[in-house]
């Protein structure tokens, strides 16, 4: 397995019988003399069954462990704590593409454990900001209502805001397989961990990468709904690890999807609540903020390296509710958002995604002032979000005064808030749209406003793109 | 020196050691075998608490924990501008050149560079008298910031007996020896400052001249001046970090500290990437030659995060003690807030709202005060300021949360964002009509001595077309637009023109993106004329559709991004052609009527 056999039995550090309290996901040992924070401990029950945790407080003779495959069965008679003198630890190789691992990273397709060419710490270290790269590279996901308007730079972590039932499995394996850099060639790898997800789930996304060819350089790691719920708290970190190391160590461009953090975050209030803190918002813990962000920080370029990590992190929000705590502080750490909307989705547009709440950071410093696509993208996008903005404002109040009480201009508005849903947004699973494309769309909607409602346009792109209705 | 203890219990940023007594409340301590940095922010008996500014894995109970018997203070001295630091001042450019791209723990690196010399030029001499805050000489910092050698602020002052000449020196160098009743003290090029203690100053001034930001809802709608505060609470995505970026870009402050706690890492990079490429519009260079960074990203450890600011800030008013306008942004006082909760919450302290601790307004209120436009200490005499502008993220956009609630109370000019303005991209996305600066009666003067005497009034008539918009927008929810009489309608159009040729503003384009004072007031006048010339039109008889199709609406619109700032006669141009265009429309209309 991953975490090498050699290493895990190493001669490190003491073991204890000493199990005093076993409540929910933690352990309390006592009489701990030599141990340190956040170190990784093995518990064995009388049977011979081992199971993993780390220190999360030690001190004053005790030590508090949380067991990452659940407390469940253990006894506090007969169950033993080995202590093992290192934090927890990835084995990572390049032989993992290809590969499907547990959430603790140990092999589940019957192949042999893949040689580890290092050992990394699963929590990473924090990427020096003065060393970082900023992202400027354009990633065309050949889905327009993102190239066009809410562009993926090389290096961005941009989460999927989702509900349950949506189709934001569709879409990110949508992207995961249409992802290109436009005129280059490198080498593509993409990093998947299920955090709680049900197995059909998994299965659509194992079957979406065989299907395209993409297994091969694919890793997946699977913590599934039926697994320890405290083990999703490291599957994310597994597979950032990995990630990483490709990225670089290995000069990969990898794509990393997470689903689904509200998951992740149920298991966080798990143990918050069972260390019996003070809760934050909804009973989270106070810190999940920080917590959070050791997850989702781990993206970017480094200077002098060729490779970048690019998260997509999947979340359902509980109820829709965006300003639910788990969306929400995901949009204060994240580049962004692309929102999915129960509305459109029953109005049968796919992808369904709410343009107007979906955001890009990186979009308009990293690729529009950059120059990095077509010199009309920028103008297009403002001159889309601020006519179907005000379309969408238009229709709550036709609905109310109806169309009669709508100048004609109105109208025009309204119409073009139908196009740009049926033409613009919608498009097929299997429907790969280039850039090109995308604004060749957009420039077809647009031109149903007269001319003079493009103010945010420059005038050489209008002359150039604008189609005039001949005679 | 210090005590020396031993760990007793580590939890996360908390860490517990005893042996401690004679310790002091908030003095820096070194942790465990890799001599972590810390601070002491409890004692009971011989044990102490200890926040831990460094990630504690693999730390363990019975490793020493050694006093410094200093409280946690930054170095104070040329090097600072264009630097790069963590929470507590640690050179995260000279700590990557030392241990590559991650930022590891346990690194010792001096903030500033100790082998660079600098050159010197003395202005005091032998048998002086100097007191704290004189100016002994000046370095030439960066091109822009010339850095004043000043005697400390806690120094007692005395007779000079010996300066150095003009020449190269290094920090560690002995610049002046001054004498008094005996006791003799050498001065060097920096000093240190403990960064919870505001430095002194001789006396608050008000604060009456704006802070020129270039951005046209806040230097003309909601001012901000020198020496004052102000805060932009906004939820996620409303532009928060766009906003103070640009501030940072475009104010008329001669330093500019931008303080990232608990951001993002990449937003760093863009800083750092964009700010030595980008020119200073007052002197032509570039802007990381005025500017100094802490970066305290969100994955840093959680501690530091609650020291940055006051790093930023004791930084700050170093540079203002020289008699400096220094602005600092500070990005985002919630993460700092929620690093307060998080160490108050390992203390086990008895929680207020929201879980934060009972001392948050208390915080938030010294932190603020720290802002001010104030005669510094020492001779000659100067006038310095720092102002702070604090990001609010309020969880789920809810302004009525501890730490918004909290900061409103202690800041002068508050800008809400709004989501909805960001949703329709309209950034920035500054709510005209919830916003509100304490500052325009004050900078009103500025204006119309610097700018025209008619700044008031228009500001004033522009205004109140976007209030009474923002009226009769409820009743247009309700009845429609084509409800509303001709001259309401030909209000709402010419609101839309502000929003869209002035509210509005590119933080990315060139022209746009950073706009002065006189095109300010061209533009606004601009919209006031067309609305005024547009209502008289009306009136006399030309049809709301004529005006509605006038060609010059659309160029009204782009003159923001048209025009460049050194250029503005073209607006004046194009004010006569408006004029000319109403009166062929009078001319046309009116006659046909009669």
């Amino acid at each position: 397995m991953s975490l090498s056999k050699e290493r895990r039995s190493a001669p490190a550090g003491l073991t204890y019988g000493t199990i005093s309290e076993i409540k929910g996901p933690l352990m309390v040992i006592e009489g701990v003399t030599k141990a340190s924070y956040d170190e990784l401990v093995e518990i064995e029950t009388k049977d011979g069954e081992r199971r993993l945790a780390k220190v999360l407080e030690v001190g004053m003779g005790k030590a508090v462990v949380q067991v990452f495959e659940g407390t469940q069965g253990l006894s506090i008679e007969g169950t033993v704590a080995r202590f093992l003198g290192r934090v927890m630890e990835l084995g990572v190789s390049e032989d993992m593409l290809g590969r499907i691992f547990d959430g603790l990273g140990r092999p589940l397709d019957g192949l042999p454990e893949p040689i580890p060419e290092e050992f990394r710490d699963v929590n990473g270290e924090p990427i020096n900001p003065e060393r970082r790269e900023y992202p400027s590279d354009f990633i065309q996901t050949g889905i327009s209502a993102i190239d066009g308007m809410n562009s993926l730079v090389r290096g961005q972590k941009l989460p999927i805001f989702s509900g349950a039932g949506l189709p934001h499995n569709m879409l990110a394996a949508q992207i995961a397989k249409q992802a290109t850099v436009p005129g280059k060639e490198e080498d593509f790898a993409v990093v998947f961990a299920a955090i709680g997800v049900q197995n059909d789930e998994a299965r659509f996304f194992k079957e979406s990468f065989e299907k395209s060819g993409a297994i091969s350089r694919s890793a997946l790691f699977l913590n599934l709904a039926d697994d320890p719920a405290i083990e999703r708290l490291i599957t994310p970190r597994i597979a950032l690890t990995l990630a990483e190391y490709l990225a670089f160590w290995h000069d990969y461009h990898v794509l990393v999807i997470l689903t689904d953090i509200t998951n992740y975050c149920e298991s966080l209030r798990e143990v918050s609540a069972a260390r019996e803190e003070v809760p934050g918002r909804k009973g989270y813990p106070g810190y999940m903020y920080t917590d959070l962000a050791s997850i989702y920080e781990r993206v970017g370029r480094i200077k002098g390296k060729k490779g970048s990590v690019t998260q997509m992190p999947i979340l359902s929000m509980p109820s829709d509710d965006i300003t639910h705590p788990i969306p929400d502080l995901t949009g204060y750490i994240t580049e962004g958002q692309i929102v999915l909307s129960r509305e459109l989705y029953r109005k049968g547009i796919y992808p369904p995604i709410n343009v107007l709440m979906s955001l890009s950071r990186l979009m308009v410093p990293g690729i529009i002032a950059e120059k990095r696509t077509r010199a009309d993208h920028g103008d297009v996008s403002n001159q889309l979000y601020a006519a179907y903005s005000r379309a969408v404002q238009l229709r709550a109040l036709a609905e109310i005064v109806g169309r009669s009480g709508l100048s004609a201009i109105d109208i025009k508005y309204l119409e073009f808030g139908d196009l740009f849903e049926q033409r613009f947004l919608q498009q097929g699973y299997d429907e790969n749209r280039s850039l090109d494309d995308t604004l060749e769309i957009a420039w077809e909607i647009l031109s149903t406003l007269p001319e003079q409602e493009l103010t945010k346009i420059k005038e050489e792109y209008i002359l150039k793109y604008y189609k005039r209705k001949s005679g | 020196m210090g005590v020396k203890g031993r760990i007793i219990w580590v939890a996360g940023p908390a860490v517990k050691a005893d042996g401690m007594l004679g310790a002091k409340m908030y003095e820096m301590v070194y942790v465990g075998e890799e001599r972590l940095i810390g601070e002491i922010i409890r004692l009971t008996g011989d044990t102490a608490f200890i926040q831990v500014y460094e990630n504690t894995s693999g730390l363990s109970p019975g490793e020493p924990v050694y006093g410094t018997g200093q409280p946690l203070s930054v170095m104070l001295g040329p090097g600072i501008i264009g630097s790069i630091y963590d929470g507590v001042q640690r050179p995260l450019d000279r700590i990557a050149s030392a241990v590559g791209p991650f930022v590891k723990r346990g690194v010792q690196a001096s903030p500033l560079p100790l082998e660079k010399k600098w050159k010197f030029r003395p202005l005091v001499k032998k048998g002086d008298v100097l007191s704290p805050g004189d100016i002994i000489g000046t370095v030439q910092e960066t091109p822009l910031v010339e850095c004043k050698i000043m005697v400390p602020p806690n120094s007692k002052g005395g007779e000079v007996v010996n300066v150095a000449e003009e020449g190269d020196y290094t920090l560690e160098d002995t610049v002046a020896t001054l004498s008094k009743g005996g006791a003799v003290e050498e001065i060097k090029l920096y000093h240190r400052w403990p960064v919870r203690t505001p430095r002194p100053f001789r006396k608050r001034l008000n604060p009456e001249v704006p802070l020129i930001t270039g951005q046209r809802v806040i230097d003309t709608f909601f001012p901000i001046a020198k020496g004052g505060t102000g805060c932009i609470p906004g939820a996620f995505g409303t532009g928060k970090t766009v906003i103070l970026h640009s501030l940072a870009k475009w104010s008329d402050a001669k330093v500019i500290f931008h303080v990232g706690c608990g951001e993002r890492g990449n937003e760093e990079a863009e800083v750092l990437k964009k700010f030595p490429e980008l020119t200073d519009p007052y002197s032509g260079r570039p802007l990381m030659e005025r500017t100094a960074l802490i970066a305290n990203t969100s994955n840093m450890p959680v501690a530091a995060r609650e020291a940055s600011i006051y790093t930023g800030v004791t930084m700050a008013e170093f540079y203002r003690d020289m008699g400096y306008d220094v602005l600092l942004v500070a990005d985002s006082t919630s993460r700092w807030a929620e690093a307060l909760r998080e160490i108050s919450g390992r203390l086990e302290e008895m929680p207020a709202e929201e879980g934060y601790p009972s001392y948050l307004a208390s915080r938030l209120a010294e932190f603020y005060e720290r802002a001010g436009r104030v005669e510094t200490l020492g001779r000659p005499e100067r006038i310095g300021s720092v102002t702070l502008i604090g990001a609010v993220s309020p969880p789920g956009g809810d302004f009525t949360e501890p730490v918004t609630t909290h900061t409103v109370r202690f800041i002068r000019t508050f800008w809400a964002l709004d989501p909805n303005l960001a949703y329709s991209r309209h950034y920035p996305a500054i709510n005209w009509i919830t916003s509100y600066s304490g500052y325009v009666d004050t900078v009103k003067v500025y204006w119309e001595s610097h700018v025209s005497k008619e700044w008031s009034e228009l500001r004033s008539y522009v205004y109140s077309i976007l209030r009474r918009e923002d009226e009769l927008l409820e009743i247009v929810r309700l009845l429609g637009p084509e409800a509303l009489p001709d001259e309401e309608k030909l209000l709402l159009d010419v609101a839309r023109m502000v929003r869209e040729g002035f509210l509005q503003q590119s933080a990315y384009d060139e022209v746009d993106a950073y706009c002065d004072m006189r095109k300010q007031f061209k533009l606004l006048k601009l919209f006031a004329e067309f609305h005024r010339l547009a209502v008289e039109s009306l009136r006399r008889g030309v049809s709301l559709k004529s005006i509605r199709s006038m060609p010059i609406i659309f160029r009204l619109i782009r003159a923001k991004s048209e025009v460049r700032n050194d250029d503005t006669d073209k607006l004046d141009a194009l004010l006569e052609m408006m004029k000319s265009e109403f009166e062929k429309l009078m001319t046309k209309e009116v006659v046909t009527t009669t």
